[in-house]
């Protein structure tokens, strides 16, 4: 068969049902093949937002997402989808046409070293030079996606080998030498770090991303119900931990809660699961978790030791060493600790700031209260991120996404789509600010193209609220910030096809949130938001 | 900063080498030296890499460069259990009243002189650094034109492969 059609058929070993992409010379065999699959293609609007797609799609379905685009623009278009994914560990294959095999290195006509510009920010790439080899490398590119730490990794192939006539094999087994993931934790390091916690008086969990990726919401829960611990979490692990748990307090950083906070900082025991711990989450303090002893368990033995100095190290797939840590863990006496940062918690309530026009955090506090126990609600990159990362509250299936790592604007449109599409019987909101809105709004089209249902809510300050507060803050005066000549955004949506309304006031807010909510079809809600809005 | 000899067994395949090479530049890591050849097996190289840091840097390069698909072992090669060599190449500005004494030199040293020219000589030599060192600083009162070094290339003494040892998070 036809390489391209034998790409497709590994698509379909490796149970991808839907693809994001963006066709183009170099990539046309493969996309002739996908036209006589049962392959789901949906058509985004620009390369960067079928990477981010894929990136949502991947993080509803738990499966790997996948995104093809064509050589030159179209695979530079994609690397900023491709870095947002690998900042937030997300599995991702992407596929990119390349020009002839003779060519390259000519600098011909959609000419473009995709392999080498990606580098620095993918988990591992292949530039296809012999057809025979597709079926062993489409396979080995979904299974270092997926296992260990997750990431994205990319196949770039030239047109002419798409078109070369290959025997399809595909073997069952892998075997690649450098890659050799840990998966279950060392058993004495498990006894150490369970020693400490035994003599700790004031221990906390902080959890990351990977306890979402490792899908280990379960047994953290098991574990923290039997060993009393309470949890905190950085950006990337909400939804790790059901907020309303009593022994959640709340997420960590530089914007993050008080009470979580002062947990890290006056702990004696941090036991931190699937998290980097940057510096959005240290808040880049020295003094943090300053007097603790330091329990690290990643899958990623890179991300121990990188940013905090680890007392006892722990590495492997963290649902595994949450159960064999189960397996051994007694109850703490932690009573007392957990009244403590509870009523810290409880101070922590703030009372509602009257404001001009919409309040962002009410706004998403009772969009909270309306929506679906498994909704899902995907923040932009800017204030819209930290209103909605604080105000909403996450239990049962409820999913929270953004982009944590790379702070991509315009991800969330695009992302939220990927998420709609994974799971059409949940309710899809993104969250965006005018800013992020206009770098994606393009993708109303693919909303509209593929009948997506899904709310975007659109808080407009008329400018780049983040960066303006910052300034004020750094410079005490503004630069280069300012939207205020924002085309009508109500207009916008209607000329895709979107039915959308404009709201002034929190009172009007809880009858437009129900008739979104009711609709059926996407929906567009913008929300008036005064300029001097904080972000906390 | 301390120096460390690192010992890389790579997949020998394009794109190896600026992966490896990329991942020093990105992270801001020195790199001394690096020499990459072909191993007993075709299918793998070897690569030196001398790098300056101190035990938080070279424990970072070494999982860095664990975490490269290509990787397949890092090692560090403590100088009390290896052999270092490196090797050099000299053109060296003698005139031929000189020849006789620069040989001399040479030859104490158990370099090689490899090609004369009416007004130079070029000299072979390999050694550890010290003895590099030294013949070059010889060398040097009589105008030294070019030279180029290979970088460090190393083995650990004794039985023990490189294959045989663990990967570095196992140990």
């Amino acid at each position: 068969m036809k390489a391209a059609e034998a790409i497709v058929e590994c698509l379909k070993r490796e149970e991808v049902t839907t693809v994001f992409g963006y066709p183009g010379a170099a990539i046309m065999p493969l996309y002739e093949a996908l036209r006589k699959s049962a392959i789901r293609h949906v058509l985004v609007r620009q390369e960067q937002a079928a990477a981010h797609s894929a990136s949502g799609y991947a993080r509803i379905s738990g499966k790997v997402g996948v995104c093809i685009v064509t050589s030159g623009p179209g695979a530079t278009n994609l690397i900023t989808g491709i870095a947002t994914a690998y900042m937030d560990s997300i599995p991702l294959v992407a596929f990119t046409g390349q020009v002839k095999s003779t060519l390259i290195g000519r600098d011909v006509f959609q000419e473009v070293d995709i392999t080498g510009a990606t580098e620095p920010f993918i988990k591992h790439s292949y530039l296809v030079k012999d057809a025979k080899d597709l079926p062993r490398i489409v396979k080995e590119a979904f299974h270092i996606a997926k296992t260990g730490r997750p990431g994205p990794v990319l196949i770039d192939i030239p047109v002419d080998i798409q078109n070369e006539n290959i025997e399809f094999s595909y073997d069952k087994k892998i075997n690649i030498r450098g890659y050799k993931p840990t998966y279950t934790g060392h058993i004495g390091q498990i006894k150490r770090a369970l020693r400490r916690l035994r003599d700790s008086k004031k221990p906390i969990i902080c959890i990351g991303g990977g306890i979402l990726s490792a899908k280990a919401e379960k047994e953290l829960l098991s574990f923290v119900e039997k060993t009393k611990i309470p949890v905190v979490c950085t950006l990337m692990g909400l939804g790790g931990m059901n907020h309303n748990s009593p022994y959640y307090i709340g997420m960590i950083g530089s914007h993050g809660h008080k009470a979580a906070n002062k947990a890290v900082s006056e702990a004696d025991v941090v036991v931190f699961m699937g998290a980097r711990i940057a510096d959005r989450a240290t808040g880049g303090s020295k003094l943090f978790a300053k007097n603790a002893d330091i329990i690290h368990i990643d899958v990623d033995p890179a991300e121990i030791g990188k940013n905090l100095g680890t007392a006892i190290p722990v590495v492997g797939d963290v649902k595994n060493i949450l159960e064999q840590l189960l397996e051994l863990a007694e109850p703490l006496n932690t009573d007392e600790w957990i009244k403590y940062l509870t009523d810290l918690k409880a101070n922590n309530k703030k009372t509602r700031k009257p404001t001009s026009n919409v309040n962002p955090k009410y706004a998403i506090q009772l969009l909270s209260g309306v929506l679906d126990k498994n909704a899902i609600l995907v923040g932009d990159v800017g204030q819209n991120q930290m209103w909605s990362a604080l105000n909403f509250t996450i239990f049962d299936d409820r999913k929270f996404l953004t982009s944590g790592g790379l702070g991509t604007m315009g991800y969330s449109l695009p992302a939220a789509i990927g998420a709609a599409i994974a799971a059409p019987d949940r309710q899809v909101v993104a969250t965006m600010g005018d800013g992020g809105f206009q770098m994606s709004f393009f993708e109303l089209a693919t909303l509209t193209q593929n009948k997506v249902k899904l709310i975007v809510l659109l808080f407009n300050n008329s400018g780049l609220g983040m960066v303006r507060e910052m300034q004020y803050k750094t410079y005490k005066a503004e630069y280069g910030v300012d939207l205020n000549t924002n085309p009508d955004f109500i207009k916008l949506a209607d000329a895709y096809g979107i039915k959308a309304r404009r709201v002034f006031q929190d009172e009007e807010l809880k009858e437009v949130f129900d008739e979104a909510i009711h609709y059926d079809g996407p929906f567009l809600i913008e929300c008036i938001v005064d300029s001097k809005e904080s972000t906390l | 900063m301390k120096r460390h000899v690192l010992s890389i067994l790579v997949e020998n395949h394009s794109g190896v080498l600026s992966r490896v090479s990329g991942l020093f530049s990105r992270r801001g890591y020195n790199i001394d030296s690096l020499s990459v050849g072909e191993t007993e097996d075709p299918n793998v190289s070897r690569m030196t890499i001398v790098v300056r840091g101190d035990e938080y840097i070279l424990e970072q390069i070494k999982k860095q460069l664990n975490k490269l698909i290509d990787v397949i072992k890092v090692i560090e090669l403590k100088p009390e259990q290896s052999v270092y060599r490196e090797l050099v190449l000299l053109k060296v500005g003698v005139a031929t009243h000189q020849r006789p004494e620069v040989i001399e030199i040479v030859n104490i040293f158990r370099g090689r002189v490899v090609d004369v020219a009416s007004e130079s000589l070029m000299i072979e030599i390999t050694g550890d650094e010290e003895k590099l060192s030294a013949l070059i600083s010889m060398m040097e009162p009589y105008g030294i034109k070019e030279m180029i070094r290979t970088g460090l290339t190393a083995l650990e003494r004794g039985n023990k492969e490189i294959k045989q040892h663990k990967k570095y998070e196992e140990e």
